[in-house]
């Protein structure tokens, strides 16, 4: 069986599943009665997505770049930290407990904050939550891969005589890889939802979750669902984006080869 | 005749700080080219540790180890060493033919060179096909034997072997034993082989060293002068028998309770 087949096939479940949950979602709130405020029918939702398109596609792209701009800067900040750490390994025990025990901790309660110490208005407060949601878990994850890194391996390295860097390059960050685009996957996710609670403090007028938040205080909860859509679509792109880079660039890991 | 020796331990001790353990003490040991040597013994007799010496990959207490003819910490920067563990140690983001060219690479060999070199090894180590193959797609045995033609690729003097086949299947270990001797038949290296199976040992080398634990010490030295090239019926020889048995008495004596595990003949 060819490829592209296959990969339909592997496919066909999940899409069965989305199409059955949709249908009875549509079939349940006719059949119920079910008030529209409560939740709207589908097909509702998929028609205010398109008629609001010039106000929600544009308050989502706005809110997006809200996330991606977190996420870049998070995920980046992340990285370099855990570089360092790794790095000089006498600070690794001092801060590995409390970036643990920090990632407990639910940042978006931060959010309000964050609007005091930026304007609440501007692009940056929603940046900086979504930043901070993203920094721990890629910070802790990275750490984690870079010192995964297989001893044996680096004795072998060391019988070729390798330099610290060669090192680096040809074993820890190969091996700490997986773990970076596992932590970014999670984080993509995260810098979305940083983002639109982000704005429901508070926003750009055309924000997507200041959109959310006063269609749902006007009632108008078919738009607000449709808001959600977009939210939704742009969080899957994300991920998206992400998985795919992760396939490019980590092919080797068996974890990979058989997802 | 000094010039011919390879490797040359005077003295060496090796102390673990950490339980004030005494890993190796008061080695002396010396192999001439051409020779494979196996360090045979009990787990804790330190015949690990003392190829990490010899590597320069551990540093020893006191003594001084001399691998051709200059100090062991040189002779890894001169790469002069090739090793292998008991693991494949590959690294899955490479190809299997990348796996060999690492050391190739470190060398800074360009990439035709690399290439028409690591041809070479796959066809020595009989796994011309699979050069594209990533080492994960591969049985043990095939790991191991792409983690020895990485060993051998630069053409080292030494190769250095840590229990390379210890955690194959029987009959997998006996024909890597025949690849292996033909191997060095062919390019005439030095070996030297730590195993805790006796047969091996015997079967394989020119010369067993038998270790005994806490502390690490040499018991005493066997040279094996069974006919070469070694067969699969070298197995069956009667001296073969007397010499697993003249091994497995040193090690009786010397390691009192210690004993490797039994294994049948």
């Amino acid at each position: 069986m060819n490829v592209a087949l296959r990969r339909t096939g592997e496919w066909t479940p999940a899409i069965v599943v989305f199409v059955l949950a949709i249908a009875a979602w549509e079939g349940a709130i006719v059949a119920f009665h079910i008030q529209q405020f409560l939740l709207p029918k589908p097909s509702d939702i998929v028609s205010s997505f398109w008629t609001d398109r010039h106000t929600l596609w544009p308050a989502g792209w706005y809110t997006f770049k809200e996330a991606l701009g977190g996420f870049a800067g998070g995920s980046l900040a992340g990285i370099l930290v855990a570089t360092l750490i790794g790095r000089f390994r006498t600070i690794g025990p001092a801060v590995m407990p409390l970036a643990i025990a920090a990632n407990a901790i639910p940042i978006i309660a931060f959010a309000p904050i964050a609007d005091v110490w930026f304007n609440p208005l501007s692009p940056v407060s929603k940046m900086a939550i979504a930043g901070v949601l993203c920094f721990l878990p890629v910070m802790v994850n990275t750490l984690r891969g870079l010192q995964r890194a297989s001893p044996r391996q680096i004795e072998l390295m060391r019988s070729y005589a390798a330099s610290d860097l060669d090192i680096w390059r040809r074993v820890r960050i190969p091996t700490a890889l997986p773990f970076v685009f596992t932590a970014l996957k999670v984080s993509s996710v995260l810098a979305m939802i940083g983002a639109i609670v982000g704005e429901y403090f508070g926003g750009a007028f055309n924000a997507l979750g200041v959109l959310i938040r006063s269609d749902a205080q006007i009632l108008d909860f078919q738009t607000a669902w449709a808001g959600i859509l977009v939210a939704s679509l742009l969080g899957l792109a994300l991920y998206g984006a992400v998985a795919l880079l992760e396939r490019i660039v980590v092919r080797w890991a068996p974890a990979a080869r058989d997802s | 005749m000094s010039s011919d020796l390879v490797v040359s331990i005077a003295g060496v001790t090796k102390t673990f700080p950490r339980g004030n353990v005494t890993a190796l003490q008061d080695i002396d040991l010396a192999l001439t080219h051409g020779e494979f040597v196996s360090l045979i013994g009990p787990s804790g007799c330190g015949k690990s540790t003392l190829l990490r010496v010899i590597g320069d990959l551990i540093e020893p207490s006191a003594g001084t180890v001399t691998v051709n003819g200059k100090s062991a910490r040189q002779a890894r920067i001169d790469r002069d060493y090739g090793i292998v563990f008991q693991d494949a140690v590959l690294f899955d983001w490479r190809t299997v033919a990348k796996n060999i060219a690492l050391p190739l690479e470190m060398l800074g060999w360009d990439r035709e060179r690399r290439k028409a070199r690591v041809e070479e090894m796959l066809d020595l180590v009989e796994l011309g096909s699979f050069g594209e193959h990533h080492p994960w797609q591969l049985s043990g045995g095939m790991q191991q034997r792409v983690s020895i033609a990485r060993a051998l690729s630069f053409e080292p003097a030494l190769l250095l072997m840590d229990e390379p086949f210890g955690a194959l299947d029987e009959m997998t270990r006996e024909r890597l034993n025949l690849e292996l001797l033909s191997i060095w038949e062919t390019l005439g290296s030095t070996v030297i082989f730590v195993t805790h199976s006796i047969s091996e040992a015997v079967f394989l080398s020119t010369k067993v060293v038998v270790m005994s634990p806490r502390p690490g010490r040499i018991a005493g030295t066997i040279d094996v002068d069974l006919p070469r090239p070694r067969a699969a019926e070298t197995r069956e020889d009667p001296h073969y028998f007397e010499l697993v048995t003249a091994v497995r008495e040193l090690l009786r004596k010397r390691g009192q309770h210690l004993l490797p595990e039994e294994e049948p003949l």
